[in-house]
This record gives structure tokens, C-alpha cells and sequence, in this order.
């Protein structure tokens, strides 16, 4: 089966949509040249118009998506790094998600802004290496944040479909995964609908984007110890709560790993709409960025502030100890 | 209208000054909440520009927007009704005064963000003349709106892309209490000419002037040009918000409020209709607004349990938030 990667995956349903639909059209900056590799090979194939390459100026042309999504389009925003979207946090929140109310039910925004390398990129420091999913979630704007190639194509081609703005952060730390995929295979993945990556008895591991990853190495490590299921809620906002719910009712008890900061994280909304609901064999637990992390520059400190799988380990080997 | 029509165009001036002050009266009753920023005195810009667009033209207009929604077209008794909050509003009673839309007749609405209305119909003109339609757009904003960075990346990105919108800075001297002198380094119009488009200033006060200078400018966007400035030298008859009814704020020397209200729209357009077709005028005027008042107050007040009804175009729903 050929192997696909999880850049190709967005650069292919990038293309997809763009062939499909003639009000779709890709904005942001170097993407004519396909600086992250996205967008590779579109300006080709689909013309300048199409494919606008944009002066640095994220304010507005995040707000002239919202005013071509007004008018009928279907803009992608590509965004080079994750914190321009605190530069835009003003227009998607203020703006592209409220006209629909605001406006009482006169218009729809369906924009998808896209962040290929969201998180820490390694040795590019403070500010490239945010993760601000949380945030987006936190204002109902609806977020993915996918982790395999299959369902990088799938919520990307959805989130262009979809009516309403999202947020579709590629995490830097999947953005080279490859998977073996057949390509006639792939299908639009529904938003709001999570996804076992692997089940297990005794803990179900909440575990968002590239910590997905993450946590199914930890789970085979501690497989002769412990059954662990791995969720992976591909949709931020809105959340899988009946896919949650139905795993961790029969497990019991629940991680997770989240690539935000502690604070407000949505590590805290999990656990909060879990425990509303069922009560666990024992206090559930979260591995996340510290509060308020900035992301320090030397390597070692870069990786000492993400979440790790030491971390995710010890969190689930505690946990079974505690009841 | 490229031609002048002096009956309508004085019909229209009087229209806003009697909305507005029907909706003043609504804010002493408390029938309008919140207050509203009264257009009294500027009532000629809107006039005059709406009076040289065409029904499929569209507006952006600021958080001084009755008479840009009344101007381009929107029905009196639904933006008065919105003004009151009810189900029968231009926004069933979820944007209110500063959010009023109306995508029917191309008003993208009124826009409580400053400097925020510019990138938003740059783009909207944008997708629509994509797909061949012909049209062209109007941001209105205000002379404060001049000094926000994403107002200056709108100009930029309307130039370079050759997007037919015309920004109407309505120079009312101030904004809020801030003088322009204290504000404003270099010049209104310098702004727009360092991006290359072409800026004029016109007495915003004479309807027909204003009239005159849109018609000669769309009729160049119209005719393949880009963006254009017009800076429209007005007066803030009343009050920044009607907050300041209760409050005195000093920052207007009385000397010069008497002298801005001197040259009052009204009065000019009204001097060149002859005194019995003027009457004739007023009189249809107070007619309609009676009906305006009674249809606004007569309208339902919305159903709590929607509060949140058009959150979503998508039809995604929200979670409660109660316990
Ligand atoms: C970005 C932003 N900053 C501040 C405000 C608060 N505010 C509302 S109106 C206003 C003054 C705007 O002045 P101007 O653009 O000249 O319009 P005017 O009120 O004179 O019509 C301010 C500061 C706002 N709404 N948006
Ligand atoms: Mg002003």
C-alpha cells in the first residue's frame, strides 16, 4: 500500500476541494511557492486567483476572508505560524464567528484557517511554538486538530465544506508522520466525532493531535500492565462527549495528555464534562504544558515544558495505584 | 441615481434626522437599551453616497450606523424594531443598534469595531466580482477608524488587488472625546494617497455634494478602476452615545458645536425644494416614522429559550450552560 504523508494529505485535500468547488480559494503568505509545503503545486493547477499570495498583513486579509465567506466563497486562510492567530484572534472571534448571530441567521462565514506546524517546531523558541487550540475552543469556534495523515485529509476537506469557521491546527509533531494509506480510500471525516485508536479495559487516554501518537507508545509499553484505551477527539470543539462517555463508562478512569497550557487547557474541560457525568474508580489526571509555558529555546528546556511520555506514564501508572 | 433628485435625496436626510430622534426619544422611554451613537448632523454622507449605489451594491457600515442601514435602503420599521430588540428587527432582535444588518439590500452591517468594516467588504466585492457580478463596495468609517493598523492593511490589500471600494472617512471631528488634531499625524486623505488611491474631500454637509463626488468615483470603479477615498468634512451634532445625555463630558467648546450646527444637512437640502413640496415632504415623513415607532414597539420580544438560535450556520448546537 503506498505510504502517505501527512503534509500530502493536506496538500491533496487542498486540491481536492479546490477541483471540486469553484468557491474555494487558498490565502495566505508564500504559498504561491508553497513555503510549508501545503500548498505545493496548486498555483499550477489551479492559477493566481485562486491561490492568492498575500502581503503580511493577517488582520486584513483574515477579515477579507470573512467578507468573501459573506459573499458565497469558501476561503482557506494558511497561516506560517501558530501565534499570528493571537494577531487575528480579534477577526475570527469578533467578527467571523459572530455575524451568524449577530445578524440573526442573515449569513453564514465559511472560512478554514489552517496552521501546518502548530506547537513546538523545535529550536524556533517563544514565539513560533504556541499551541493555542484551547482558546478556539474556549469561544466556540470550531477546532481539529488532527493526527494521523488519513484524518488530516478528512477533517481538512470537511472543515472546508463545513458552514461556520475552523480552526484546523497541523500540529508540527505530525505533520511527518507517514501511514499507510490507500489513497482511493480517502473520505471526508465528520467533525465532532472522535475516534479509538486503540482499546483497552482499564484506562482511556484522552490524547489530542500529535500526543496521539504519543500515547499509543505508551500504552504498548505498559501493555503487560495495564489495558489502555487511546481517544483521540480529532474535533476539539465541538467535542465527542457520547464517544468519551461510552469509553470511559466502561473503564473507569481517565488521562489526558494535551499539548496546552494547564490553565483553562481543554485538559480541564475533559476532565470537568467527564466528571459531571460518571463517576471514577479514581481522581482523573492531565499532562499538559505548565501554566503559562513560553516555550524556551535550548532543546532540552523545549521538551522539558511539552508533554512527554515519561509524564503520560507515570500520570496512568499513579493513577492505577490510586483506585 | 447618477443624476441629482433633490426631493429624494432631501427625503432621505430627513428620514435619518427623525429616525434618530424617534430612537432617542426610544432611549429616554427605555424602550431602545444600551443607547445608541446618534447620526444627527452627519445624515448628508449617508444620503449622498447611498444616493450614487445601486440596490446590488454593498456597504460596511461603524457603530454610527442607522443611517447608513436607512440610506442604503433597509426598511425603517425593521431597523427600528432591531433598535427595540424584537423578533420583527432586521436582525430578529440579536444585533441591536450597533450590529444592524441587512444582507437583502446589501448592508453587511453596522460594525461596533472600529477601523473593522474596510477588509471585510474589500472582500466581499472581491468574491462576488469573481464570479462576475458588478458591483462595487463602501466602507464607511470614522475619522478615528483611520488610525487602526488593520484599516491601513485594508487599503493596502484593496490597491494591490484593484478591488473597487470606496472608503468614506466621515471626518466628525473626533473620536469619541480625541480631537483629530490630537490624533491624526500627517493627513485623512494622505493615508489613502500613500497607497496610491485617488482621495478627495468634500463638504459632507451638502447632500448633493457628497452625492456628486461617490457618483464620479463609482463611475470610475465601475468603469475597471480600483479603490477611492472620499474624506466627507462633517459635524457630530449630539453626543458621541447617548451616555452622555447623563453625563457632561467637556471636550467641545460650545462656540464651535453652535457653529458646526449651523450648517445643518437638513436645512441644506431642504433650501432647495420649494417650501410647499418641502412640507409635503416632512409630512410624509412623520407619517411614516408614527408607523416605524408603533410597528417596532408592537413586535414580539424574542423567546429566551432561542437566545442562541443562529450561533451556528452549520446547525451545530451549543451546550447549555446551566448546572
Ligand atoms: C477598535 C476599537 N477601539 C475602540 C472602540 C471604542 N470606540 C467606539 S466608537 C469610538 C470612537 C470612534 O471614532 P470615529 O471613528 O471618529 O467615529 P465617530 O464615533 O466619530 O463616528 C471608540 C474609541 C471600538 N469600538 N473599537
Ligand atoms: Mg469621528
Amino acid at each position: 500500500m503506498p505510504r502517505l504523508s501527512y503534509r500530502k494529505a493536506l496538500n491533496r485535500a487542498l486540491a481536492d476541494e479546490l477541483a471540486r468547488d469553484e468557491e474555494v480559494f487558498l490565502l495566505g503568505e508564500d504559498i504561491r511557492v508553497a513555503a510549508s509545503n501545503v500548498t505545493a503545486g496548486l498555483l499550477k493547477r489551479f492559477g493566481p486567483e485562486r491561490v492568492r499570495d498575500t502581503p503580511l498583513s493577517e488582520q486584513a486579509f483574515t477579515s477579507f476572508a470573512t467578507g468573501a465567506a459573506l459573499a458565497g466563497a469558501r476561503p482557506v486562510v494558511e497561516f506560517q505560524i501558530p501565534s499570528l492567530l493571537f494577531l487575528v484572534f480579534e477577526q475570527i472571534v469578533n467578527h467571523a464567528h459572530k455575524f451568524p448571530l449577530m445578524t440573526g441567521g442573515q449569513c453564514a462565514v465559511p472560512v478554514t484557517y489552517l496552521v501546518p506546524g502548530s506547537g513546538s517546531r523545535t529550536g524556533w523558541a517563544g514565539q513560533h511554538s504556541d499551541h493555542p487550540y484551547s482558546l478556539f475552543a474556549h469561544v466556540g469556534v470550531t477546532t481539529v486538530v488532527p493526527a494521523t495523515p488519513a484524518d488530516a485529509y478528512g477533517l481538512l476537506v470537511s472543515a472546508i465544506r463545513c458552514d461556520d469557521p475552523v480552526v484546523v491546527f497541523a500540529p508540527a509533531g505530525a505533520m511527518e508522520v507517514r501511514s499507510d494509506v490507500d489513497v482511493a480510500s480517502l473520505r471526508p471525516v465528520p467533525l465532532g466525532r472522535g475516534r479509538v485508536h486503540r482499546r483497552g479495559d482499564d484506562v482511556t487516554v484522552v490524547a489530542v493531535g500529535h500526543l496521539v501518537h504519543d500515547a499509543l507508545a505508551v500504552a504498548d509499553d505498559l501493555a503487560d500492565q495495564v489495558s489502555v484505551e487511546v481517544f483521540d477527539p480529532r474535533t476539539l470543539y465541538p467535542f465527542d462527549w457520547d464517544g468519551l462517555l461510552t469509553s470511559v463508562s466502561r473503564t473507569g478512569r481517565l488521562v489526558v495528555v494535551d499539548d496546552s497550557n494547564r490553565s483553562c487547557g481543554i485538559g480541564a474541560e475533559v476532565i470537568a464534562s467527564v466528571v459531571e457525568r460518571v463517576r471514577l474508580h479514581a481522581p482523573p489526571r492531565r499532562v499538559t504544558r505548565p501554566d503559562g509555558a513560553v516555550l524556551p529555546f535550548a532543546p532540552a528546556l523545549d521538551r522539558a515544558v511539552q508533554p512527554g511520555r515519561e509524564q503520560l506514564r507515570s500520570a496512568i501508572q499513579h493513577l492505577m495505584k490510586d483506585g | 441615481m447618477t443624476e441629482a433628485d433633490p426631493v429624494r435625496l432631501y427625503r432621505t436626510v430627513r428620514l435619518i434626522r427623525r429616525f434618530e430622534e424617534r430612537a432617542i426619544d426610544l432611549v429616554r422611554s427605555g424602550h431602545v437599551v444600551g443607547g445608541i451613537h446618534p447620526y444627527l448632523g452627519q445624515e448628508g454622507v449617508a444620503a449622498g453616497v447611498c444616493a450614487a449605489l445601486r440596490p446590488g451594491d454593498v456597504v460596511a457600515g461603524t457603530h454610527r450606523g442607522h443611517g447608513h442601514v436607512l440610506a442604503k435602503g433597509a426598511d425603517p420599521a425593521r431597523t427600528m424594531a432591531e433598535l427595540c430588540g424584537r423578533v420583527t428587527g432586521l436582525n430578529r432582535g440579536r444585533g441591536g443598534s450597533m450590529h444592524a444588518a441587512d444582507f437583502a439590500v446589501g448592508v453587511l452591517g453596522a460594525n461596533a469595531i472600529v477601523g473593522a468594516g474596510g477588509a471585510i467588504v474589500t472582500g466581499a466585492v472581491w468574491a462576488r466580482r469573481r464570479r462576475g457580478e458588478d458591483l462595487v463596495g463602501v466602507s464607511f468609517l470614522g475619522d478615528g477608524a483611520v488610525n487602526e493598523g488593520m484599516l491601513l492593511e485594508a487599503f493596502n490589500l484593496a490597491a494591490l488587488w484593484r478591488v473597487p471600494v470606496l472608503f468614506v472617512c466621515e471626518n466628525n471631528g473626533y473620536a469619541t472625546t480625541m480631537p483629530v488634531a490630537g490624533a491624526v499625524a500627517g493627513s485623512i486623505t494622505g493615508r489613502a494617497e500613500a497607497f496610491g488611491i485617488p482621495a478627495s474631500v468634500v463638504d459632507g454637509q451638502d447632500p448633493e455634494a457628497v452625492r456628486a463626488a461617490t457618483a464620479a468615483a463609482v463611475g470610475r470603479m465601475r468603469a475597471g478602476g480600483g479603490p477611492e477615498f472620499i474624506e466627507a468634512r462633517t459635524y457630530r451634532f449630539d453626543a458621541h452615545h447617548t451616555f452622555e445625555h447623563a453625563v457632561r463630558l467637556d471636550y467641545r467648546p460650545p462656540e464651535e458645536v453652535a457653529r458646526g450646527r449651523s450648517r445643518d444637512p437638513v436645512e441644506i437640502a431642504g433650501s432647495r425644494l420649494a417650501p410647499d413640496r418641502r412640507a409635503e415632504v416632512d409630512a410624509s415623513v412623520e407619517a411614516e416614522l408614527d408607523a416605524v415607532v408603533a410597528f417596532a414597539l408592537a413586535g414580539p420580544e424574542p423567546d429566551p429559550a432561542g437566545a442562541l438560535e443562529h450561533l451556528y450556520a452549520s446547525g451545530l448546537t451549543a451546550r447549555a450552560g446551566g448546572g
